[in-house]
């Protein structure tokens, strides 16, 4: 699209290619130079960027590279250090969010700040600057939302509505400010490929008026479908700059990490299944906080020698189903069945001693403590399984400090200083440190909720290989994923959750991503409460 | 303009230890104006409140004296705090260790043998136990606010010692005076031979060393820290909080009651209405200023004992209120406090311009 702007300007890159200047009349969004630092931090280096009217932009790069810190100098969030933006070719000094939205910037971000207690129109209001009488504004909602594709009831109940609909709300509020540009963050990672495609619709009919929308994902299938132009991350620079529907994935994917990607390989190795070494039968479970979701008669064998994976949009249950398994909510004895051993009442550290290994989804905070160095980490799930962490009552700080070495060299943890805090190290190296803690007792049995979750393509691709490898040396694996890619990537079978009910899981030969997107949409429900 | 409080990336080691001393000097500089505002030379009162009770063999007595209850209850209240549990009321299990500990010497004057004082002891270490474990289990079964619960207990506490002295504990032969018997021989707790010092300070020094020990290199010490930063993944390790806060009231109740044993055995000699000069309030301060680290809490035992003899010392020189010991102890507790909290974050002032939008996106 923007290749067809008459005066572009060609520009020598650093690394040999040629990236046309593509600004002109159409330019929206013009930034030359931006510069952040965070301490020692690069976090920005000279960062040109140009968006035009009606196009959507893709904005890619691993984990790290810069995205966030880039937006939310777009949106008045952070102060640049130096260089300069040009709004419509003027340069403009965007102090803060509202002034963003006086502009004409709109942001819809990955984590919503609903209020669940509240209506629809009532969290819509309190997010304008002037919202004006309720009345009214609902009936704006209502066709506003109708126009787009993205129906709303102005009065239902945040709290009562699934994830994809809250998205919405997000997306209206946006749109009611009528912006010319819209920051997306990841925003098809809470929706089922259903709602993702709705959402596309939205953003094409948007992009044909004229509205630019920047796209940030991590999902490269979906930039491909529907990006016009893509500004490529890495360490803080822009290093490349294409047309995404010219590209494929995989190149896309070397480009952000600088190198090829290594494929993982499931169908090398055909599974060889054995005993069942869990088995959830009829496990029900009451929410615990009106916001939690109820299990509903979870039934499920995991066998030795494979991995079997649950897709579901986030929210569904997929947390209170973890820790029903892992023991952290106790439940009655015969819900959960370690290698023939009831146990839904027994605590984590018992089950640890099963040989079973836990991966939470929240790596800081859950999975690790953030304050304490990675060898006291280690010491957190691994004290009483034998790892001679402990004796008598005392902690092995020396033995603590050979695990440590061996977990990151092995899993290729990265840190600015031996035995960082937790809290010190990058998502994907830290994801790569909890995984790799627990890969590293060779567990009979792992279960993992997101494996991957905001990790950069290449630690994603060890990660899900290291997986599927200890499956395939006799152990059994179960997978929690809303990435859909991921889940065809390394699953023998797949189940999918959907409200606190889970459907048969099938062989992964079997299914499809129309059929898991049909399931994710309440499918696994009707099934459910049919058996 | 408004004023933000921002995270630190990184946290000076350096100023972590130095932050009691600079909230030391910053107490001192501020009673030096409190002096100064009351019409008495600052460097005069500074000098009778810090260093002369330093320079004499009774009042470094005294303060040795006065530190060791200190010491014991914030031993057990570093644990609390370490572990997220707000236990405000030591002063009340200091109280009931008290008089768990003098109900043998009290009801069974009689019974005096070897066995006397180390019955008294773990009687006085259970009793302060069972009061702490009141607001734990409210805590661990209805999620009550233990801050609350503990504190209203210190008053039940302090009333219930009243009306015993005043009635059924009253000594019979002491004219009606509202105190109870004086403690057999056997009852009480003796000095070192050859020292002014007690038994009480060398029990609560061994106490702290071996605290010290279980919290830097044992499990149980790892459990209590894991909890206190990260509930969450504490649970993911396999603690129980509910055990955990069971645990840690009943460790600080203990060390209180025994403490309080040790008071009344060793100091008074007797039960009197007023047992304590608030060392349970005042231990909560010594555990901060010591970092909740039991040696950290020896030195800040001693520092805040020395707020008790210069406050009497002050008052006896210069005719200052005794009140001010509680104002300059609730001025240090302020500024170590507010030094804690600059290691972790920095002041920033914004602008109106930046004060216009919205920070809960950000």
């Amino acid at each position: 699209m923007g290749d067809g702007v008459a005066d572009s300007v060609v520009q020598e890159m650093d690394d040999g290619s040629v990236r046309r200047r593509r600004s002109g009349e159409n330019t929206l969004l013009d930034a030359r130079g931006l510069t952040k630092r965070f301490g020692d931090i690069l976090a920005n280096d000279r960062v040109d960027l140009v968006i035009n009217k009606g196009e959507i932009h893709a904005l890619l790069g691993e984990n790290g590279a810069g995205k966030s810190t880039l937006v939310k100098m777009f949106y008045g969030s952070l102060d640049p250090d130096g260089g300069e933006i040009l709004w419509q070719g003027r340069p403009v000094d965007i102090g803060n969010p509202a002034a963003a939205r006086e502009l004409g910037i709109g942001m819809v971000f990955q984590h919503f700040s609903l209020f669940e207690a509240l209506s629809v129109v009532e969290n819509i209001a309190l997010a304008l600057p002037n919202p004006g009488r309720m009345s009214e504004l609902a009936r704006r909602i209502e066709t506003v939302s109708r126009d787009y594709g993205l129906p709303l009831d102005p009065d239902d109940i945040v709290a009562d509505l699934p994830v994809g609909i809250r998205q919405r709300i997000e997306i209206v509020r946006c749109l009611l400010q009528e912006p010319q540009l819209i920051i997306m963050d990841e925003p098809t990672s809470v929706l089922t490929p259903q709602e993702a495609d709705l959402l596309f619709l939205t953003l094409n009919r948007l992009a044909q008026e004229g509205c630019a929308v920047l796209y940030i994902s991590h999902r490269l299938e979906e930039v491909k479908r529907i990006c016009h132009h893509a500004t490529i991350l890495r360490h803080g620079q822009v290093v490349r700059e294409c047309d995404p529907t010219k590209e494929t994935p995989a190149s896309l994917a070397s480009m952000m990490v600088g190198a090829d990607v290594a494929s993982v390989s499931a169908g090398a190795q055909k599974p060889v299944i054995g005993n069942t070494r869990l088995a959830l039968s009829n496990l029900s479970a009451r929410a615990a906080t009106p916001f939690a979701t109820a299990l509903n008669r979870i039934s499920l064998d995991l066998r030795a020698g494979e991995v079997v994976a649950i897709a579901g949009v986030a929210g569904n249950g997929q947390g209170e189903l973890f820790d029903a398994i892992s023991g952290e909510m106790p439940v009655a004895p015969d819900m959960v069945v370690l290698d023939g051993k009831s146990c839904g009442n027994r605590n984590i550290t018992w089950r640890r001693r099963q040989n079973a290994a836990f991966v939470p989804e929240e790596r800081l905070g859950h999975g690790s403590v953030p304050g304490m160095k990675l060898s006291q980490n280690i010491v957190l799930t691994r004290h009483s399984t034998g790892d001679k962490l402990i004796s008598g009552s005392f902690v092995s700080t020396a033995q603590a400090s050979v695990l440590e070495k061996r977990i990151k060299q092995k899993y290729d943890v990265r840190m600015s200083h031996d035995d960082a805090e937790a809290r010190s190290l990058s998502g994907g190296n830290l994801q790569k440190f909890v995984v790799g803690r627990e890969l590293d007792r060779k567990p009979g049995i792992l279960i993992v909720n997101q494996p991957t979750w905001g990790v950069d393509a290449g630690a994603a691709a060890l990660i899900r290989q290291a997986l599927i490898d200890l499956a395939r040396s006799g152990s059994a694996v179960l997978v929690i994923s809303q990435d859909l890619d991921e889940i065809f990537e390394i699953a023998d079978r797949i189940a999918v959750i959907s409200r606190g009910y889970l459907s048969e899981a099938e062989p992964a030969s079997d299914m499809t991503r129309e059929r898991v997107g049909l399931l994710m949409a309440g499918g696994a429900e009707t099934q459910g409460e049919v058996a | 303009m408004r004023i933000e409080l921002v995270k630190r990336k990184e946290h000076s080691q350096l100023m972590a230890l130095l932050s009691p001393l600079i909230a030391v000097a910053l107490t001192a500089f501020a009673a030096a104006l409190i002096f100064l505002i009351t019409g008495h030379n600052p460097l005069v009162a500074l000098y009778k409140f810090f260093i002369e009770p330093l320079t004499q063999e009774w009042s470094l007595n005294a303060t040795i004296a006065k530190a060791t209850p200190l010491i014991l209850i914030a031993c057990g209240l570093a644990v609390c705090y370490l572990s997220n549990n707000w236990n405000i009321g030591a002063e009340g299990q200091f109280i009931v260790g008290a008089l768990f500990g003098s109900a043998l010497p009290i009801l069974m004057p009689d019974f005096a043998n070897a066995a006397t004082l180390p019955l008294m002891l773990i009687f006085g270490a259970v009793g302060g136990a069972l009061w702490a474990l009141i607001p734990a289990l409210l805590k661990t079964r209805f999620n009550t606010n233990e801050i609350l619960t503990s504190l209203m207990l210190v008053y039940v506490a302090s009333l219930l010692l009243d009306y015993l002295v005043r009635g059924p504990w009253r000594d019979p032969g002491g004219y009606n005076f509202p105190e109870s018997r004086i403690f057999s021989d056997a009852a009480t707790l003796s000095y070192i031979p050859g020292t002014s010092i007690s038994y009480a300070t060398l029990v609560t020094i061994a106490i702290a060393i071996v605290l010290a020990i279980v919290l830097a290199r044992t499990l149980k010490g790892f459990e209590i820290r894991v909890m206190g930063e990260s509930p969450r993944a504490g649970s993911f390790a396999g603690f129980s909080s509910r055990r955990l806060t069971i645990f840690a009231f009943a460790l600080a109740g203990g060390l209180a009651g025994l403490a309080g044993t040790m008071e009344v055995s060793g100091g008074l000699n007797q039960l009197l209405p007023q047992i304590s000069p608030g060392y349970g309030f005042t231990a909560i301060i010594v555990a901060f200023l010591g970092r909740l680290n039991p040696f950290g809490i020896i030195v800040a035992g001693f520092v805040l004992a020395l707020s008790y003899i210069g406050g009497e010392a002050v008052q006896s020189a210069l005719g200052v209120s005794n009140k001010i010991a509680s104002v300059i102890q609730g001025l240090l507790l302020f500024f170590v406090l507010a030094c804690d909290t600059f290691i972790l974050y920095r002041i920033r002032i914004v602008g109106r311009r930046h004060a216009a939008g919205e920070v809960s996106h950000v």
